[in-house]
């Protein structure tokens, strides 16, 4: 871990304006993937701007009827607020299958989106990775893959993206709502908010420097039934081979969202008109044109078949 | 004392406090974290520096060069020693490769420097700041593309579980060959992690020329001659003291880098330093379970008799290392009159392989048990009347020993009627609840009972307070509490009176804790010099010792009785003793046995293999503390089920090393993996065994355990699979479709 100054903001525009006044700096919100980052030096932050103290913690209803939760809202609030159990299920049970207890109750909204990436070679720091350190090149491509990702994936990068909580976001067509140094403030849909590697891989959001989030926001709940399937090798605590997020309706429509297989929250809109032919036909839509790797390919299988099995529940 | 004929009855067998199910007496001082570990004897030595140690970054190699300008430079820096400052450093026989020094790299974070700071975050943050080129050379990392290559190995892996050569009795091939049923299989298990939660750490001081340890290690004796032949100085200069210890597992069983660092650096520091090994330092610098593949071929008559049994298993290891020997147990648990053992060993540049929990039993019995399950459907025959029938009450290879105990039927009977066996259908893939097939495995378990001298000294005050002194660790095991129980029989006072002080160099050797040697030997060593007490304090106050009563804390001959205390006087009285065992070993085959037995449920649709509940049934001798022995089996299965599905080291073969090197890359099972446990121990006493009677269990618990899931996930699915770690990806496409 390199020598920090640390300095606490008072609010959002604040928070914003200290990350872009000092360039190597960082915020820390629940600090639990940040803090492990840096004690490997894989992130080497000069100073850090807590924004624990913003006030930015509570989840309220929009005027559209939807949900707007505070970016340091933690995990484990989230997950238990009445409203999200009610009416996104879908949250709830992705949020739930994230972590520990201990880690849930650290955690935070915006903190849990911009997560880093599992991979074992982003951790293994005597190894060439592009996103630890642009243009080193890829240790992992040819190396060992299981957990790695299957569609998205670049030349440059094949990890995947590990959170939960994003998965069921995306499923909901969440919005990230951000402000900037100079005050602007936008609305980034969930689908454009994190990126496939290409050949910046380091580049993960849409967000710039800095760019601060103050807030998710759900749109109006969409009914249906919620399923939350994470798939993994123990039954707690572990990162998902893959999982699936599905609102599905009653006529059998519905949304399906991906995660553990690509570099972000993996959902084809386009595939879901499959949904009431069957996992097959729409796992084959929505994984349509993967690259694994020979220690991955059962990523394809495994998705299709977990699909089949959440399209069984929400119909049951 | 010499232990050279079977045990006749003495004091233990009052069974007044030993055989008791008591807490352990160290329980409060850890659950309240007053038990210093290694790392936290802040109160040893004063004005301690960190260490912090850096681990080479490439599989095989030469360092080139070092540049610690910038480290030196950075702030809190007090020291650096880095492995081009040295020679090669001397090592002990125990180690394979070199702890540090030089410019050779044998293996992946092999420790090449060291740096003392002011704290913690300065030396991690200078030993960054070190650059360090390197000449690379080609290595060999895949154990499947060297074995063509491998040598039959012998093997003394330093924990036991010894095999010779090529072992034969009878003609194999012949016998085989004309079987009506046979098996012909590999199996595969992977490098495994010891994963404990204290990691390797030491706190050392320079006084002149003699050197003080704080450490964390198993096997204090073993350490101590090796860190004054690694550091080329007398063994009476070397004081080691490792009182708690948070889990080993074997990778505490050697000297380590942590130990030889420390000292190194508190030399170049000329202050004390403490270090702890950082995490992912665990995987590649320390040891590891071999990897093993192993070829099992079995043939039987029709009624079940095995006629022709084979085990051939292969492994790897750095130059001048050891075999995994995973051929141990078959050369014991069935009968049969055609023999075939072998081990083989390649030459790998991956870490050095050693010695984790069971070493050979473990991962050769997650072989053999799962031939001996195919093999019983193959016959038609239910899986424990076919281990039935091919009980052995002798040593197969050596018909004229006999075990000294050997319950494996009751076992598995036992265990058969608790577990609900007669439920289990023999047809596989048959019971579905929900999502989940279910299925129900079975499982023999062994493991040899290995003997070691052990001594211990025993002080009595004038109060009848006893005290025992003894270099035995306490890994987590419960050595402290049994210790104190036998104690406290032998001398006849409450528990409460006895105080245990264990893992300091300067107490009498003991066997150390390794092999599940440490239980039965360490107490058996305490019972000598307990015995010896008994007679001075008879002799002392007059007694005739043969005659005397120890209890509740007085000693009676005949009418007169006295306190114990008055023995012992203002000055008190101290006894001292070795426990040595003759050749009972070999005129008897020394084993411990287990039936395991799991039912496992299998997601039909992703494959997703949950234990749901586990059977141990036991027979390892006289059970000194039921509750600290339960503990250790519940621990042991726990282990068994994570390397049955889950835990494997993943070898990046063209960089040789183990990728997953934290504990969120290596899992193990989590709480919510282990939802019902059951132990029950058998009644047994063993007298060829020691005075104790006792036997080991701290491994029994993991041996079988593996098998035990393997075989309910096929009575589950009707999938069979043959490597280890079972996850989902290799059965996935051989599931039953998802409707
Ligand atoms: C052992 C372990 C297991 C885990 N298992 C899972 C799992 O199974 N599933 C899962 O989904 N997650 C898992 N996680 C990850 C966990 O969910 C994340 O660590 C957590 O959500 C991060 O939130 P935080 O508030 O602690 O973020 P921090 O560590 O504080 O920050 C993370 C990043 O977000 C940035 N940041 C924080 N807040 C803001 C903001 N308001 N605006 C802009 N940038 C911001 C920080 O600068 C930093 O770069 C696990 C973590 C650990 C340590
Ligand atoms: S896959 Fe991506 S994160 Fe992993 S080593 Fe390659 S570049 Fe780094």
């Amino acid at each position: 871990m390199r020598p920090f100054t640390y300095e606490r903001a008072r609010s959002p525009a604040e928070a914003a304006t200290a990350v872009a006044r000092q360039p190597d700096s960082k915020f820390i919100a629940g600090g639990t993937n940040l803090l492990d980052l840096m004690k490997l030096q894989i992130e080497t932050p000069a100073h850090l701007i807590d924004v624990n103290g913003l006030g930015l913690d509570r989840i309220e209803a929009t005027p559209e009827g939807g949900l707007r939760i505070g970016a340091l809202v933690r995990n484990t609030s989230l997950a238990a607020d009445e409203r999200v159990r009610r009416d996104y299920g879908v949250l709830a049970r992705a949020l739930l299958a994230g972590a520990s207890g201990q880690l849930r109750n650290k955690a935070t909204t915006a903190g849990n989106l911009l997560q880093r990436t599992r991979c074992p070679y982003f951790y293994g720091t005597a190894q060439p990775c592009n996103k630890r350190q642009p243009g080193s090149g890829c240790a992992a491509i040819g190396g060992v893959t299981r957990q790695l990702g299957v569609i998205g994936t670049s030349e440059a990068c094949i990890a995947t993206h590990p959170s939960d909580m994003a998965v069921a976001m995306r499923a909901l067509d969440a919005v990230v709502e951000t402000i900037r140094a100079d005050g602007t403030a936008r609305r980034i849909p969930i689908a454009e908010f994190h990126r496939l590697p290409g050949e910046t891989p380091h580049i993960e959001t849409a967000m710039a420097r800095d760019e601060f989030i103050t807030a998710v926001t759900l749109p109006p709940p969409i009914g249906g039934r919620h399923v939350y399937r994470k798939v993994r090798d123990r039954a707690s605590y572990a990162f998902a081979l893959v999982s699936v997020a599905a609102v599905v309706q009653r006529d059998g429509t519905g949304r399906v969202a991906l995660g553990g297989v690509a570099h972000k929250p993996w959902r084809v809109e386009a595939a879901e008109a499959e949904l009431p032919r069957g996992a097959k036909q729409a796992m084959a839509a929505i994984l349509d044109g993967a690259q694994p790797t020979h220690d991955n390919a059962f990523k394809v299988t495994l998705a299709e078949r977990t699909l089949a099995s959440v399209l069984a529940e929400a119909r049951g | 004392m010499k232990f050279d004929t079977p045990a006749t009855s003495n004091p233990i067998d009052q069974l007044k406090v030993v055989g008791h199910p008591v807490d352990r007496i160290d329980g409060p001082r850890k659950t309240t974290g007053t038990a210093p570990y290694a790392y936290e004897r802040h109160d040893v030595a004063r004005n301690q520096a960190y260490g912090h140690v850096l681990g080479a970054g490439i599989g095989k190699g030469r360092v080139t060069a070092m540049d610690t300008a910038a480290a030196r430079a950075a702030p809190g820096v007090v020291a650096i020693v880095t492995t081009l400052d040295m020679p090669r450093l001397e090592k002990g026989p125990r180690n394979t490769a070199s702890l540090f020094g030089g410019p050779d790299v044998q293996h992946y974070h092999q420790a090449i420097a060291v740096v003392v700071a002011e704290t913690f975050e300065q030396a991690r943050d200078a030993a960054a700041m070190i650059r360090v080129e390197y000449a690379r050379q080609p290595g060999r990392f895949d154990l499947a593309a060297e074995g063509p290559k491998a040598q039959l190995a012998s093997a003394e892996s330093g924990e036991g579980g010894a095999a010779p050569q090529e072992d034969r009795t009878g003609d194999f091939e012949g016998a085989f060959a004309r079987a009506p049923v046979k098996l012909d299989e590999t199996y595969t298990t992977p490098d495994e992690s010891h994963a404990m939660m204290e990691p390797h750490a030491t706190i050392a001081a320079w006084d002149g020329e003699t050197l003080t340890l704080w450490t964390s290690n198993q096997m204090i004796a073993w350490g101590r001659t090796d860190v004054a032949k690694t550091l080329g100085i007398p063994e009476e200069n070397v004081r080691l003291d490792s009182p708690f210890i948070g889990g080993g597992f074997g990778g505490k069983l050697f000297l380590r880098a942590d130990a030889v660092l420390a000292a190194l650096g508190a030399k170049a520091a000329r202050r004390p330093v403490k270090l702890a090994l950082a995490r992912p330092l665990m995987a590649n610098n320390t040891t590891h379970r071999p990897a093993t593949i192993q070829r099992i071929r079995i043939g039987a008559q029709p009624d079940g008799r095995i006629t022709a049994i084979a085990h051939e298993s292969l492994s790897g290891d750095l130059e001048g290392g050891g075999p995994e020997t995973a051929v141990a147990q078959t050369k014991l648990l069935y009968a049969g009159a055609n023999r075939l053992t072998a081990m083989r060993l390649a030459v790998l540049d991956l870490p050095e392989g050693n010695a984790m929990r069971a070493p050979g039993e473990a991962p050769g019995l997650m072989a053999l048990e799962v031939a001996m399950d195919e093999m019983a459907e193959r016959l038609g025959i239910d899986p424990i009347a076919f281990r039935v029938v091919n009980d052995t009450q002798v040593d197969p290879e050596a018909p004229d020993r006999p075990f000294s105990q050997r319950q494996l039927i009751e076992c598995l009977r036992t265990g058969a009627e608790r577990f609900g066996w007669s439920r289990r259908s023999a047809t596989p893939g048959q019971r579905r609840e929900g999502r989940w097939l279910v299925g129900m495995g079975v499982a023999a378990g062994f493991r040899n009972n290995l003997v070691m001298a052990s001594g211990a000294r025993v002080r009595l005050d004038g109060s009848g307070g006893v005290t025992v002194e003894t270099d035995m660790t306490d890994i987590g095991t419960g050595s402290y509490t049994i210790i104190a129980q036998t104690a406290a029989e032998m001398m006849g006072v409450p528990l409460d009176r006895v105080t245990v002080r264990l893992g300091d160099s300067s107490f009498p050797v003991s066997a150390g804790s390794g092999g599940q040697w440490g239980g039965n030997s360490s107490t058996a060593g305490v019972y000598a010099a307990c015995v010896k007490l008994r007679e001075a304090v008879a002799q002392r106050l007059g007694f005739n010792s043969a005659e005397a009563v120890f209890a509740d804390g007085e000693v009676r001959a005949g009418n007169h009785s006295a306190p114990l205390g008055q023995a012992a006087g203002a000055d008190g009285m101290v006894a001292e003793d070795t426990i040595e065992y003759g050749d009972l070993a070999k005129r008897y085959q020394q084993s411990t046995f287990a039936g395991h037995f799991v039912e496992v449920g299998v997601d039909a649709a992703t494959g997703e293999t949950r234990v749901r509940r586990m059977l141990a049934v036991c027979a390892a001798g006289r059970i000194l503390n039921p509750k600290s022995a339960r503990s250790q089996v519940i621990g042991a299965m726990t282990m068994g089920v994570g390397a049955a599905l889950m835990e494997e080291l993943a070898v990046d073969k063209r960089h040789g090393f183990f990728v997953n090197h934290d504990l969120a890359g290596y899992e193990v099972p989590v709480h919510a993996d282990i939802p019902h446990q059951e132990v029950i121990f058998l009644d047994e006493v063993d007298p060829i065994s020691s005075p104790m009677k006792a036997k080991g269990v701290g491994e029994l618990g993991i041996c079988g355990v593996g098998a035990a899931v393997a075989n309910a996930m096929y009575n589950a699915t009707g999938v069979r699979l043959r490597d280890y770690p079972m996850t989902l990806d290799k059965m996935i496409d051989r599931l039953p479709q998802v409707v």
